[in-house]
């Protein structure tokens, strides 16, 4: 399965068009933080963005965190969202390596699912759907 | 969020303590200009000198902010040091959307901290502290001071800062925003600075449900496609508008040296595609915009033996290039950067900066001043002398430079040369293009290219109907107006119509502002000029410099007949609209 993947971010202008794309269509929210994706600056303007998104952990921590079975894993890395499941403990927020999860006051998660559909809203192409292949010879 | 009323967060900085308002007047007063001119009338002293303790700083966004593209502006409003009235400064930026997300529709700050201080806020977040121990730093340092201070929100926060020309009061004093944008002209930076408020550091920590129905999902796509897919905006990402250096001096309408000409063959050297090629280090974007019209360049010094460099990055743009650069006689982008840092730097407002240092060139030119003044031997096309001079204005290095920092005319009024100064109600901006433009920026509301279209009017018509020009300027007002009150990027002006607006404010639930906006942006519009008025607002006390008579462009020589009638007819007009609103003149 493709996920999305964030391999030119160095164009990036930081506009956050593809997390308010994110919260829009996939969450119903206005927000440039409630969404799968997220821009940060890192270390002030000066230095560019950087992407937070889910990077298809397989086996995804999150998921293995996840009490209720809200986050399962998703074929080729990632995971499947049931919010319906979710109690809001926020122990996948807590498991995730990289922050990619976030959670808002009302104890809401986001996080990534790989849908694609922030790419079209990015006006620098730094975003892509990728089949991602483990090069051979790398020990799994 | 979508509201009836206004949310605004009111912080007294001398009491160390803030306040959330509901404030009634969307319909009438809508958000951003109209907003700011609703707060002044209720919080301002407009009686009162500008840097009472008293005086608001007030920082404004839209009804449409953060719900469409290039809807990414902010309205700052308070009394300038410079001419003692009400005025607005924009910026882009993040500002606007981190007021959004703090669930703010205005800031309104007031009162004097004890000690220099910086003020936190956030959705959930609320916080002065002390920062006497960033009294003089520049403008970067103290971004990155504040970012450490404040670690949360890396992305989602926007840092406004002063530098040292804010806390000496100067009139030129600029505030930083998120180190590239600028709330630059008529000194807010200097009402900062007697606020003694160092930072302000805005979160944007909250989210909000979309509007119900599906015809949000729908304007969206269809202005976004708009703003994206076409040609339309291109120039402003492209070259950005500095790709119009090459176009206004060929129209013979670029200032160069203070002025004395308005086109020179140099311009090869200083064009939008130079700058491109050689300095252009990359693009941003204020948040919610597509577009990415911020130029970012670089400079690189040599500062150690051996191969030893540092670099700077600096924002450029058509005005700072046409401040320090053709004003100046900086005909090397490079150069001009140089420039530029230092101003971001002290943090002085390069429009204004620009145009002082030329003054003071020719000043020095003609024997008025010398380096016992100036410090340092200014001649134009010396950049390196020009480097030094704007550190000395922007730290008031003298008495001169103190001066200086108040107004090209008030160092005029002392040392003479007031025929040369090239000012316009505030220093000019870059466009010599005739009768029209200087009226218009001499009475301008903000003393702004971008308070109408007159130096577009002077670029096409070469007709000279007095009537039929300030009918224009008149007519042109409103609708910016209006674009400034939701807050658009005036860039977007040929994507927002009236129409599209309309269709906006209805998405999103203002279905009475939707269909109102010709009555609202009229309301809007006297409403900002009874503030400036109830300051001090003065027509006939506005003066057009000699040499703005001597200017010649592509019509030739200003018609002095023409622009004298230009400025008293609008100057009657904008008097007019301080009349009371056709509904309400009935009331009283």
């Amino acid at each position: 399965m493709k996920q999305l993947t964030a391999p030119r971010m160095d164009q990036c202008i930081g506009c956050h068009s593809c997390s308010l794309a994110c919260a829009r269509m996939i969450h119903q929210r206005l927000s440039w933080n409630c969404a799968g994706i997220r821009i940060h600056s890192a270390g002030g303007l000066s230095t560019g963005f950087m992407a937070v998104l889910c990077l298809a952990c397989d086996p995804a921590p999150c998921a293995q965190a996840c009490p209720t079975g809200a986050l399962t894993q998703r074929a080729g890395g990632g995971v499947i969202v049931r919010k319906k499941l979710c109690i809001q403990c926020g122990q996948c927020v807590a498991s995730c390596p990289v922050e990619a999860i976030s959670q808002n006051r009302e104890g809401e998660i986001f996080v990534c699912i790989h849908c694609g559909r922030c790419v079209e809203f990015c006006p620098q192409d730094c975003l892509e759907m990728q089949e991602i292949a483990v090069p051979a010879g790398v020990l799994r | 969020m979508i509201r009836e009323q206004f949310r605004i967060l009111h912080f007294d900085l001398g009491a160390g303590k803030g306040r959330i308002e509901q404030i009634d007047g969307r319909n009438q007063a809508a958000g951003g200009s109209g907003l700011a001119a609703l707060l002044y009338s209720r919080f301002g002293l407009a009686d009162q000198p500008w840097n009472a303790d008293g005086q608001p700083l007030i920082f404004a966004i839209g009804p449409l902010t953060g719900y469409f593209p290039l809807m990414s502006k902010t309205v700052c409003s308070f009394k300038s040091g410079y001419h003692n009235q009400y005025t607005e400064s924009h910026a882009g930026g993040r500002t606007a959307f981190a007021l959004r997300f703090a669930d703010l529709d205005a800031l309104v700050i007031v009162g004097k901290a004890r000690r220099l201080s910086s003020l936190f806020i956030g959705a959930r977040h609320l916080e002065i502290r002390d920062v006497e121990f960033m009294r003089g730093t520049e403008a970067d340092t103290a971004g990155k001071l504040l970012r450490r201070m404040f670690g949360e929100g890396s992305g989602h926060r926007s840092i406004l800062r002063i530098g040292p020309a804010g806390e000496i009061g100067s009139a030129m004093a600029a505030i930083n925003v998120d180190s590239y944008r600028h709330f630059g002209r008529l000194g807010g930076g200097a009402l900062m600075g007697a606020k003694n408020l160092k930072g302000i550091i805005i979160h944007g920590d909250g989210d909000f449900p979309l509007p119900a129905g599906s015809a949000y999902a729908k304007v969206f796509k269809e202005v976004y496609s708009q703003a994206t897919s076409t040609d339309m905006m291109r120039k402003y990402y492209n070259l950005g508008t500095a790709g119009n250096l090459q176009g206004l001096n060929d129209l013979a309408s670029l200032p160069w040296n203070n002025l004395q000409k308005t086109c020179d063959p140099a311009i090869t050297g200083i064009t939008g595609e130079a700058f491109a090629d050689a300095t252009l280090l990359r693009n941003g974007a204020c948040s919610g915009c597509p577009v990415g019209c911020v130029h970012i360049g670089y400079i690189r010094e040599k500062t150690l033996k051996d191969n030893r460099y540092h670099y700077h990055q600096v924002a450029y743009d058509y005005e700072p290039i046409f401040a320090a650069g053709t004003m100046l006689g900086v005909t090397r982008p490079f150069d001009v950067l140089r420039i530029l840092d230092v101003m971001e730097k002290v943090c002085l407002d390069a429009m204004s900066a620009g145009v002082a240092l030329a003054w003071a060139t020719e000043a020095s030119e003609q024997g008025l001043i010398s380096e016992k003044e100036t410090v340092v031997r200014l001649r134009f096309g010396d950049s390196d002398a020009y480097q030094q001079a704007a550190g000395f204005l922007g730290r008031g290095e003298n008495d001169f430079y103190r001066l200086l920092g108040q107004g090209t005319l008030r160092a005029a009024e002392v040392h003479g040369g007031a025929e040369f100064a090239c000012v316009l109600g505030q220093e000019m901006a870059g466009y010599a293009t005739g009768e029209l433009f200087f009226a218009a920026q001499t009475l301008g509301f903000r003393h702004s290219h971008l308070d109408t279209a007159a130096y577009s009017y002077d670029q096409k018509n070469a007709e000279r109907d007095v009537t039929k020009a300030v009918d224009f300027l008149i007519a042109d007002e409103p609708g910016r107006t209006f674009l400034t009150s939701m807050v658009a990027c005036l860039f977007a002006r040929s994507v927002y119509t009236d129409s599209r607006l309309a269709e906006c404010l209805s998405a999103v639930g203002y279905e009475t502002l939707a269909g109102s906006i010709p009555e609202t942006a009229e309301h809007i519009r006297r409403l900002r000029w009874r503030m400036r008025l109830a300051t001090g607002f003065n027509p006939s006390a506005l003066t057009i410099p000699k040499r703005f008579y001597q200017v010649k462009t592509w019509k030739g020589v200003i018609d002095r007949e023409y622009l004298d009638a230009l400025k008293l007819e609008y100057g009657k007009r904008i008097l007019a609209l301080a009349g009371p609103d056709q509904e309400t003149a009935g009331e009283s």
